[in-house]
């Protein structure tokens, strides 16, 4: 049994997500390796190939696999994953849009976001925004796969030592081109990746007060995230919302302000190892799942906090 | 140009599901059902590419059960042209809705096909890129913002750390993301309007769509429930928890 990951990566460096990844991998068992689809990846692939537990990393550099358009990257991991048990990605933006076209090219369904490994071939997922958990068995002869990385624990970035292999493949599907990005950018913590999240709602009244957040988030090292209410109200950008329609977190602390708790919400955020949420309006269903829960005025509570912090 | 949108028939968003006693599923009996709400943004968009002069007509499909005609008449009464049904039985996966999916797309020839990005009862998130990869159109998936330009359509797309934009040639799939648009509601007189726009049915095996699956669910579960939580009566008093009783900062 041979598995392949299909690696995330961003300038020059392999995106913690990766490590989940091979960590859900490892799990499953049998050998790993990681395929580096880019351009001019050659500095990644060293660092990919320090990824304990990682025996091969696939490297293929070529301008068609820059912005991993999947029309392009999708038949080079189909053409590569006739030889593997498993094709893993993780559950981000890129591996939700290449991974099923890979399982549609090899004629097998995919097993989204998986939260845990029972065996070689079944998995578990939540369903309706995480308020049902499935057992899952797939027949396939290729399992396509893609990892919640909140479920796995990261893999050690260093101390393993696998072989680099180039691979010549280019295809180049001339169907779609990208043309540019606009990125959020932050000096605080990746928001799935953090420790700590302080998220606000639209309870903040508007952008600018999100600063009592950024001050709050500063104090403690924390990521700061949003409910969609707050985005959708045009506080802060749609990449620092979380939910069933963003970004799923499970740091040690999350501390939600002025969000009542929606569904959605609480899919994004729910297996957070303790909560705290701070609300004015003490029926909101967030205090249902908060651990430690605060009434009051978040214009007090919040400065008042991150001054004994 | 024709443009396809794909709905599905789920659970309304609103209603807390509830886990069957036998783990079979989750208990949709008398619950109220909805078009799914990545569905409604594909429709708008379509309907809003039509008011454009971009689109000249408007299909709209579903593959489920026969209950599904209510999520396409709503769609024919926001604005949709007419509707097909492929009836088949309830909860296929994903790749089996694709092939259907790509069946019509053959016999419609659309040069642009809507879809919403993720069913909000399976959180699959495979169907659009499942039918890129059937047909071997591109893909724009997780779309806020979407352009035709010529035989071009330009895609602005959530990503994690931001947005990308993607010019992609037609015909193409899209998938909406939810700040694409804001749906529009169903007027009463459309509503009564779309009751006699047609609806064509028909089946997998009319299409020769096998709707086999490499996916079997063997039980559905409740999550592991949260223990109650306490209420702190100050801020002094959250601190001194998080520090020394959850020991998080």
């Amino acid at each position: 049994m041979t598995i392949l990951v299909v690696a995330e990566h961003e300038n020059g460096a392999v995106a913690p997500a990766t490590l989940n990844t091979v960590a859900a991998a490892a799990k499953i068992g049998g050998d790993i390796h990681v395929l580096l689809a880019g351009q001019n990846v050659g500095g990644v692939a060293e660092s990919a190939a320090k990824i304990a537990g990682v025996a091969k990393v696939l490297v293929a550099d070529n301008a068609a696999y820059a912005h991993a358009l999947p029309e392009n990257v999708a038949p080079l991991v189909v053409e590569l994953a006739k030889g593997y048990s498993h094709v893993l990605a993780p559950a981000t933006t890129n591996g939700k849009n290449i991974l099923p076209r890979v399982a549609a090219l090899l004629d097998v369904d995919q097993i989204s976001e998986i939260i845990s490994v029972e065996s070689a071939d079944t998995f578990k997922r939540p369903i309706y925004a995480g308020n049902a958990i499935a057992t899952v068995q797939s027949s396939a002869a290729v399992k396509v796969i893609t990892v919640r990385t909140t479920g796995f624990d990261a893999v050690a970035a260093e101390g393993g030592s696998a072989a680099v292999e180039a691979v010549a493949a280019a295809h180049d599907a001339g169907k779609s081109a990208f043309v540019g990005e606009e990125l959020a950018k932050s000096d605080r913590p990746e928001l799935t990746a953090a420790k700590i999240v302080v998220s606000g709602g639209r309870g903040m009244g508007n952008g600018d007060n999100f600063k009592h957040l950024y001050a709050l988030a500063d104090k403690l090292g924390a990521a700061v995230g949003a409910s969609r209410a707050a985005v959708d109200a045009g506080f802060v950008p749609n990449d620092m919302q979380v939910g069933q329609t963003g970004k799923i977190v499970a740091p040690q602390l999350y501390i939600a302000v002025g969000i009542s708790g929606a569904i959605q919400h609480l899919a994004g955020m729910k297996d957070s190892k303790v909560i705290v949420a701070i609300n004015k309006d003490e029926e909101a269903p967030i205090f249902q799942v908060a651990d430690y829960g605060l009434v009051a005025d978040l214009f007090e509570a919040v400065p008042e906090l991150e001054k004994l912090v | 140009m024709k443009v396809l949108v794909a709905v599905k028939r789920v659970v309304d968003y609103n209603v807390k599901v509830r886990v069957k006693a036998d783990n079979s599923g989750v208990d949709l009996a008398n619950v109220k059902m909805s078009m799914n709400p990545f569905c409604e943004i594909a429709v708008e968009e379509a309907v809003r590419l039509k008011e454009k002069g971009v689109a000249s007509e408007i299909v709209v499909v579903s593959v489920g059960p026969a209950s599904a005609q209510e999520q396409l008449r709503t769609a024919l009464a926001l604005g949709a042209d007419r509707a097909i049904l492929v009836e088949a039985a309830d909860e296929l996966n994903s790749l089996a809705v694709a092939k259907a999916l790509k069946a019509v797309v053959d016999k419609e020839q659309p040069q642009l096909v809507i879809l919403g990005k993720q069913a909000i009862d399976s959180d699959n998130n495979q169907t659009g890129q499942m039918l890129a990869a059937l047909t071997g159109f591109a893909q724009g998936t997780f779309a806020s913002k979407v352009e035709v330009a010529g035989d071009k359509v330009n895609v602005t797309r959530e990503i994690d750390g931001g947005l990308q934009t993607v010019a992609l040639n037609l015909p193409a799939i899209v998938t909406t993301d939810l700040r694409l648009n804001e749906p529009r509601y169903a007027s009463l007189p459309n509503i009564m309007k779309a009751k006699k726009k047609p609806l064509e049915t028909v089946t997998p095996d009319a299409l020769g769509v096998s709707i086999a699956s490499t996916n079997k669910t063997l039980k559905v579960e409740a999550p592991a429930a949260r223990s109650a939580g306490i209420k702190v009566k100050s801020v002094a008093e959250l601190v001194e928890k998080l520090k020394n009783e959850a020991k998080v900062i």
